[in-house]
């Protein structure tokens, strides 16, 4: 028998239905499993993505031929039974489960397994067939606690205040930004952002979502108002002319790869806090149990440590695929990519 | 075990004080910061803890007595990982003590205890003899006392791997706003031979300290690279010239009677360098010479890879004492009838210096030439004619400048010559290491031989992070094979590769071996074609090696 999906040079194909899953080339028809740039592309002909995905393709992608359902709810498309269900990454962010003969496969796109209170909550999904990102694919990376995290992040813009320093929190504009915003919204009464921050933010709070509101930091802001302020920016402003404004400062990174101490510094951060939209390594191993698949693909991340543990110790059959998704360790880099 | 000086209070003391002393100096970009991080710590931390503090940051780090692999081994018990893994995680990481820090099972935080990091570290020093298992037993009971930061910190210090980013000038400022003394003697007093085992912060640092040790040297003067052209020094004639030597910058001293030499890196070496011995008796008493650890014949000095093949050698063979003999450049004297001359001028301490050295009619010490110009244009000819000095360029000093703690601008600066380059190509890419654990940076080049490449060196270092990030994502792209951590790449990318000295060697199969390479430019403009030959670094050798 044919696979359900199979590796193409335009992404994950279902034959049987004619449909890609976030392809990386232009296509008739993609089902899409969240908004990161990598996952969702210009020039396909119809999108099929979560009700919440639609308005972040909208600011990203321009207006196209859009279909969007609910978590849990199936279609059919020629036989082939389809439904989203949530990947708690980033708001709308779903698995693909497909469903044909009998045989049910799922594809994780990006999750994390910790309830963020934005995106929905995880829930692994019993299938034969498993394919799962690997981001964070290798022992080092155990989150901690969430709340312990925003407890640093808070004591840490605490600090900056009292020092007269204005605190200057990277993180990406869709996904940590959403997440760090509800975290640290009692501390100060305005937050400022950055412009690719600020209309994401803005986009979603049209789109009903209940977001803490941002000012947009631009060229006429008096440079007093910053000042032992709070601005979030995307990374790749770091570094950049445009932080020059907001002298004296400290730079935080919120993102999963700052769990390492080279990362942070490297980047020549003075903060890294470990905070990531993806799951930690016993979220993944917890989840590929949990899914009772017998066959997993390992797609971006540490594929090849993580899919010869998972068939070492039993886990389950497990294969590398090369994809386009991104899991870059260089922040700078692929920057409206992956919600690392 | 002794629990006597452990504390049990919560929040942070002891160990985690320590831990986050590290991670806020190696997160902090500015040295202001650092100084602050260490004048809060000095200010807060137990006394015994200071004390290994400035022991461990001068350089005393206690001796290794857990190997590796034995660490990664228990490691491999606890948390079950298979070998491999730990070795992919360490790949990534970078850093032994910090992958094991990470895989370890947290602690949960009522079990977590926080004791000082005197009672580890001498806890770990009563038991270096002790059997393997007594010295697993305290491992891996204080990990389970311990947080992830804790534990980081712990292990660098029990591999005897710990080095932090901060200056013993820093150090020095540090404490000088903790205690009442001035920084010049903060300075002398820290870099004495002393045990933090058994000298208290008392001792080390109270006004009335009198622990006197014969040995100590002073801190060495260091000088800035001139950056400018000399003319804007001002007159020629209020500067001294001299060649700037290749070897170990190094403090002789004789008091009491008996002889001491010192490196930077503040080790004694006694046994070293026996041409020194007959120093004892031919040098007057009370007298601390800085200068050059160099072998040399007559006048001039051989290569710096000459005195390589002396360190680290524990018996000096009689060939050796022949082929390399080591001599003593002497710049300047710090000391003169056991009186500190630091702050006398130049020009005097010069003119005692000449008194001493220049009645001893023997090898195993000469002065540094002062070398004789009128005008900067007449010195730039001369700097020409380093290399054939096998000399690295020229000191400047300011005549009427005095010798002053640690590397300061303004009275002393080296004028480099220009490094030897060749052009090359990339052929193996490896991770980096530490900050650079998830980029392939560390490279291997090569040169043409005949119509075959050969590899002749790896460097690391002189790209900006930009840089290093477009060549990751060329390794990735036109790897050939992988083999083990190694990626074999396409041989496309061309570099200029700087270097300060190149030396016949048949570890490396080019046959040389060249000093401090690193990547002084990423030559777009350049294909394979163009890069030099093996032909050429052989011409390198005879002409600069030799
Ligand atoms: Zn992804
Ligand atoms: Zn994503």
């Amino acid at each position: 028998m044919d696979n359900l999906i199979s590796f193409t040079d335009k992404g994950l194909y279902c034959a049987q239905g004619n449909f890609y899953i976030d392809p990386w080339k232009a296509v008739d028809k993609a089902i899409i499993t969240h908004g990161h740039g990598d996952h969702a592309r210009f020039g396909n002909k119809n999108y099929l993505c979560h009700t919440d995905t639609k308005p972040i393709l909208q600011l990203r992608l321009g207006n196209n031929n859009y279909e969007t359902v609910k978590w849990n709810e199936a279609i059919y498309i020629n036989g082939v039974k389809v439904s989203l269900h949530p990947a708690g990454h980033i708001i709308g962010s779903s698995q693909i489960r497909l469903e044909y003969n009998n045989e049910v496969w799922v594809v994780s796109g990006d999750y994390k397994t910790k309830d963020d209170g934005l995106s929905g909550k995880f829930e692994p999904i019993k299938c034969n067939v498993f394919i799962t990102e690997s981001t964070f694919g290798l022992p080092i990376y155990k989150w901690k606690p969430q709340q312990e995290i925003y407890d640093n992040i808070i004591n840490w813009i605490n600090k900056n205040k009292e020092n007269g320093k204005t605190s200057v929190l990277l993180a990406y504009s869709l996904g940590k930004a959403q997440r760090v915003l509800q975290a640290i919204k009692e501390t100060t009464q305005t937050i400022y952002a950055h412009g690719a921050v600020f209309n994401m933010q803005q986009a979603l709070i049209n789109a009903g979502f209940n977001l803490t509101p941002v000012v947009r930091i631009t060229p006429d802001t008096p440079k007093e108002l910053l000042k032992a302020s709070v601005v979030i920016a995307p990374p790749s402003a770091d570094g950049t002319s445009w932080m020059k404004k907001f002298q004296p400062h400290s730079v935080g990174v919120c993102s999963g790869w700052m769990q390492v101490r080279g990362n942070a510094r490297r980047r020549n951060v003075d903060a890294g806090f470990a905070l990531s939209d993806h799951a930690d390594w016993d979220g993944l191993i917890q989840t590929v149990k949990e899914t009772g698949a017998e066959k997993i693909f390992v797609t971006h991340g540490f594929q090849s440590a993580f899919s010869r543990y998972c068939y070492e110790q039993n886990i389950a059959i497990a294969a590398e695929v090369k994809t386009q998704f991104e899991a870059s360790p260089d922040l700078s880099e692929g920057e409206e990519f992956e919600g690392s | 075990m002794d629990d006597v000086r452990a504390s049990f209070h919560s929040g942070k003391n002891g160990l985690g004080l320590f831990a986050q002393l590290v991670s806020e100096l190696s997160s902090s970009t500015k040295t202001n910061d650092k100084l602050q991080s260490l004048v809060d710590y000095f200010a807060t931390a137990p006394d015994e803890d200071k004390v290994w503090v400035i022991a461990i940051f001068s350089g005393r780090r206690p001796r290794r007595a857990v190997s590796f692999s034995l660490l990664r081994e228990w490691c491999a018990e606890i948390t079950q990982y298979p070998h491999w893994l730990l070795d992919e995680c360490y790949h990534t990481v970078g850093d032994l003590a910090e992958t094991l820090a990470l895989l370890l099972p947290e602690t949960k935080q009522q079990n977590q205890i926080n004791k000082n990091l005197s009672h580890y570290l001498e806890t770990f020093i009563s038991i270096e003899k002790q059997d393997v298992s007594v010295r697993k037993k305290f491992i891996i009971d204080s990990w389970n006392q311990m947080n992830r930061d804790e534990r980081f910190v712990f292990n660098k210090l029990i591999t005897g791997a710990f080095r932090i980013g901060v200056s013993q000038k820093t150090i020095v400022n540090a404490l000088s706003k903790i205690v009442d003394l001035s920084s010049s003697i903060i300075a002398h007093r820290i870099s004495g031979n002393w045990d933090p085992v058994t000298t208290s912060f008392e001792d080390l640092l109270s006004e009335s300290a009198s622990v006197t040790d014969f040995s100590k040297p002073y801190p060495f003067y260091l000088a800035y690279a001139l950056e400018e052209e000399p003319e804007n020094l001002g007159e020629p004639n209020e500067w001294q010239a001299e060649w700037k030597w290749d070897g170990i910058r190094g403090q002789m001293i004789k008091r009491n009677n008996e002889l001491f030499v010192w490196s930077r890196g503040e080790e004694l070496m006694p046994d070293k360098f026996p041409e020194y011995f007959i120093l004892k008796d031919l040098l007057p008493e009370g007298v601390v010479i800085d200068g050059e650890i160099i072998p040399a014949v007559g006048r001039k000095p051989l290569p710096f890879s000459i005195l390589q093949t002396r360190i680290g050698r524990k018996n000096i063979s009689r060939k050796q004492l022949q082929d390399a003999p080591i001599c003593f450049f002497a710049y300047d004297l710090l000391e003169y009838n056991s009186e500190d001359i630091r702050g006398f001028p130049l020009h005097e301490r010069r003119k005692k210096l000449e008194e001493i050295i220049l009645p001893i009619k023997n090898n195993s010490i000469q002065i540094s030439e002062i070398i004789n110009f009128n005008s900067w244009s007449e010195l730039a000819a001369l700097r020409k004619t380093s290399r054939e000095m096998n000399s690295e360029g020229i000191m400047l000093k300011r005549k009427n400048s005095d010798y002053k703690v640690g590397r300061k601008r303004g009275d002393w600066w080296k004028w480099k010559i220009d490094p030897l380059t060749i052009d090359c190509v990339m052929i193996y890419a490896q991770k980096g290491s530490g900050r650079r654990s998830n980029l392939y940076t560390d490279y291997t080049f090569a040169v043409k031989d005949g119509d075959k490449l050969i590899a002749f060196t790896k460097a690391y270092s002189g790209l900006t992070d930009k840089e290093f990030a477009e060549i990751d994502n060329f390794v990735k792209r036109n790897s050939i094979e992988k083999f083990g951590p190694v990626r074999t790449v396409k041989p496309e990318l061309v570099f200029e590769i700087a270097f300060e000295g190149i030396a016949a060697s048949n570890r490396h199969k080019s046959g040389v071996a060249l000093r401090f390479p690193r990547m002084s430019r990423w030559r777009k403009d350049k294909t394979v074609d163009e890069i030099n030959t093996i032909e050429d670094l052989k011409t390198m050798l005879e002409m600069y090696g030799k």
